[in-house]
């Protein structure tokens, strides 16, 4: 049974606070991530491909030939393609070799020539859509800063334990890009989130498409027994919809399922702290009655919410911090130990603060809210 | 459900080896027929015979070859003296049946599923010859909803029981088969919970649905869909008729395709329709008997069911071998149907973009 740790106030020697990632990030230009991105996907994509579906007859290769077999994105169907000889000039310029890729893409998407993994991720969707419109957030407007991501295992399972906040999931959103973006290995989160979001349409659809799941026991040990990194809110609707008076106070950790999970398939629990995630909605007050009639958990009130109409869904610029610690090792552990209430009830605990002193020492260290 | 140590398992002569006569229920449909026709082209097999209320079409006839249509009804009594006077020892019960349309209204299929079951359990517990039991039982057992894990597997129940239709049918008969093997230890019991079958020749609910120029979807929702294609599920339930294989299976192929990708796929065009506007939408197909749609099937369109295979592959040994898109593919391409926005067209618009792109260059 873990002892009550004495968590340092400061950070700690091996991550420290990375700011080398903004430094360099500035040096390698804006292409960066986008650049990482693209090269990541087509080094996985050839073995998804074959393992996909072995015997699918693709479409005649003498249909068309392609205007520029050298960019296929798979090789095969290129490959048996005759080269078109008069290309003119070797080199096109960017923008026609970018619109290419857009056809080619929104090709894959009408033929519907792209593949979904059993719980509905859609990496295709994820990597070329959803990715590309969050990154201008994350990157100008809420100016994300990583630190400790060394803590992030390159491969394998993980359960990320993270505080939630902010009225709209924004911070999972952010989190998601933080792990795709800026790890080396460019990993994939993939989140549990609650029934109500997959009742809601549009919200659910996407939210499989980009990697979530129904947040109960059977999903969670199923990705991370996979090897996936699988990322939690605990806190659930208690945290993402506290008042702004309570900002950076952790809720109740529900009924530490979570570390359940964790205990039954073995997987380290990194502990993650969001801050800035607080500041982006200020919730001032809730319209409990409306709530009610929607089927909401809280109707908000921010200082522009329903004052300024749809212009109050822009968030605050607020300037985040998103750290993550080192890692739980639960490997003391055996699976048998996820049914001793007291154990997971003190390692929930332990998680719990661990991010609560994280955000304080974040929070201290932080001058401004929009500057950092 | 798997079968205890009975005094009888000693003098069963073929241990779990191949069945002598085997009865087939719902042979006038595709997989009943088709399967009556596999295992009369099986030498090891003395006598197939097939049950149904009404014969089989010419062309399954002449496939089903030496297997012997009885024209029976399963709700009658009747039956067992089918089962006895033939010596019948495996009994696959094929006939569920999932759309009201086609076996003449919801009353009509609810008592050829439950009452006819329950005649065809009783019969088989009081013939001493019977020794397997296979139910041809589906997925939609699981139910289908905004708080079902992503991932169904035998042992799991659903959120919230079927209230009606088809699931509701086929867990009552499961119930039923649970009773039957609790009171005959010594008969094996194999379920097979099948997901939608697809394929060239197979007519169901769903093959009907993507055969439509504008596929009718609920806006803003995109279920995982999971197929099997038909010639899996006839090995399957070929397997599970000569083979011992007792227990409850989760029967698919690998891999999903989502809702909104199968209609591409299809060279469909898909059109949303506002959750509020599903249900007249739905009466309207109904209708026009185009599409007989159930509500259970409108949950299914909202939010689809993928079920675990890992039972099926690792403990009944079988691996399907079509994955889903393939499956569908193959579906697709038998059924020759004329895409509405095919990839031709798709890469012909790319290509002329592409040149009004180098013109502008």
């Amino acid at each position: 049974m873990p002892e009550a740790r004495v968590i340092p106030l400061r950070a700690d020697e091996t991550g420290g606070r990375t700011r080398w990632r903004l430094g360099e990030g500035r040096d390698r230009g804006g292409s960066r991530p986008g650049a990482r991105t693209r090269a990541g996907t087509e080094a996985r994509e050839p073995g998804r491909e074959t393992g996909r579906e072995p015997g699918r007859t693709r479409r005649p290769a003498t249909t068309t030939p392609r205007p520029r077999p050298g960019l296929d994105e798979d090789g095969s169907g290129g490959a048996a393609v005759p080269p078109v000889a008069a290309v003119p000039d070797p080199e096109p310029p960017a923008w026609e070799v970018g619109l290419e890729e857009v056809l080619r893409f929104l090709r894959r998407r009408l033929s519907g020539d792209y593949s979904v993994d059993e719980f509905g991720f859609d990496a295709d969707l994820a990597d070329k859509v959803l990715a590309p419109a969050l990154r201008p957030l994350y990157e100008r407007w809420f100016r994300v800063e990583t630190i400790g991501l060394h803590h992030v295992p390159d491969t394998g399972g993980a359960l990320v334990v993270a505080n939630h906040s902010g009225t709209l999931p924004l911070d999972a959103l952010m989190t998601i890009q933080a792990l795709h973006d800026e790890h080396p290995a460019a990993r994939r989160l993939r989140l549990l989130g609650a029934d109500l979001m997959f009742k809601l349409p549009v919200v659910g659809e996407l939210a499989r498409k980009n990697g979530a799941t129904l947040a109960c026991n059977a999903d969670a040990e199923r990705l991370m027994s996979s090897g996936e990194l699988v990322g939690v809110f605990p806190e659930g609707f208690k945290g993402i919809g506290k008042p702004f008076k309570d900002r950076y106070k952790l809720q109740r950790f529900g009924r530490g399922g979570f570390v359940s999970a964790a205990l039954r398939t073995g997987v380290p629990i990194i502990p993650c702290s969001i801050v800035g995630a607080e500041e982006t909605y200020p919730k001032i007050g809730d319209i409990a009655p409306l709530a009610r009639l929607l089927g909401a958990p809280y109707f908000p009130i921010t200082p522009t919410f329903p004052l300024l109409g749809p212009l109050g869904l822009v968030p605050l610029p607020s300037k985040w911090y998103i750290e993550f610690g080192e890692p739980i090792s639960l490997d003391a552990y055996t699976p048998a130990d996820a049914e001793d209430p007291m154990l997971v009830f003190n390692l929930t605990d332990q998680v719990r603060e661990t991010i609560q002193h994280t955000l304080y020492r974040l929070l201290s260290q932080r001058r401004n809210v929009f500057l950092g | 459900m798997t079968r205890t140590g009975s005094p009888r398992d000693a003098d069963r002569s073929s241990g779990g080896g191949a069945p002598s006569v085997v009865l087939v229920t719902g042979v006038s449909r595709f997989l009943g027929g088709n399967l009556a026709a596999r295992l009369a082209a099986n030498p090891a097999i003395e006598r197939v015979l097939g049950v149904d209320t009404v014969p089989p079409s010419r062309d399954m006839l002449r496939r089903m070859g030496r297997a012997e249509f009885v024209r029976a009804d399963i709700r009658n009594p009747l039956i067992a003296k089918v089962i006895s006077g033939a010596g019948v020892d495996t009994v696959v019960h094929a006939a569920l049946s999932a759309g009201p349309g086609s076996s003449g209204g919801r009353t009509a299929m609810k008592e050829m599923n439950v009452i006819g079951t329950m005649q065809l359990l009783a019969a088989c517990q009081k013939s001493e010859r019977v020794r397997r039991v296979v139910l041809k039982s589906t997925t939609a057992v699981y139910g289908s909803g905004s708080r079902d894990p992503a991932l169904f597997d035998e042992s799991m129940t659903p959120k919230d029981l079927p209230s009606g239709g088809y699931a509701k049918d086929a867990a009552e008969i499961e119930g039923y088969l649970r009773g039957f093997a609790r009171r005959r230890p010594d008969v094996t019991t194999s379920v097979l919970r099948f997901c939608n079958y697809v394929g060239p020749r197979i007519e169901t609910v769903l093959t009907r649905y993507f055969s439509l120029p504008v596929v009718p979807t609920i806006l803003g929702f995109d279920p995982r869909l999971q197929f099997l294609h038909e010639e899996d599920a006839l090995a399957v339930l070929e397997r599970a008729a000569v083979e011992e294989h007792p227990g409850v299976y989760n029967v698919a192929a690998d891999g999903v395709l989502m809702l909104s990708q199968a209609i591409r796929r299809a060279g469909r065009v898909q059109a949303g329709v506002p959750a509020p506007l599903v249900g007249p939408v739905g009466r309207f197909l109904r209708g026009t008997r185009v599409v007989d749609y159930s509500p259970e099937q409108m949950r299914f369109l909202n939010f689809g069911r993928v079920v675990d295979t890992t039972r099926l592959k690792e403990r009944f040994g079988f691996h399907p071998r079509w994955t889903t898109v393939q499956a569908f593919d193959d579906y697709v391409r038998g059924r020759a149907l004329r895409p509405v926005l095919g990839a031709e067209r798709i890469e012909a618009a790319e290509r002329t973009v592409l040149q009004a792109a180098r013109m502008l260059r």
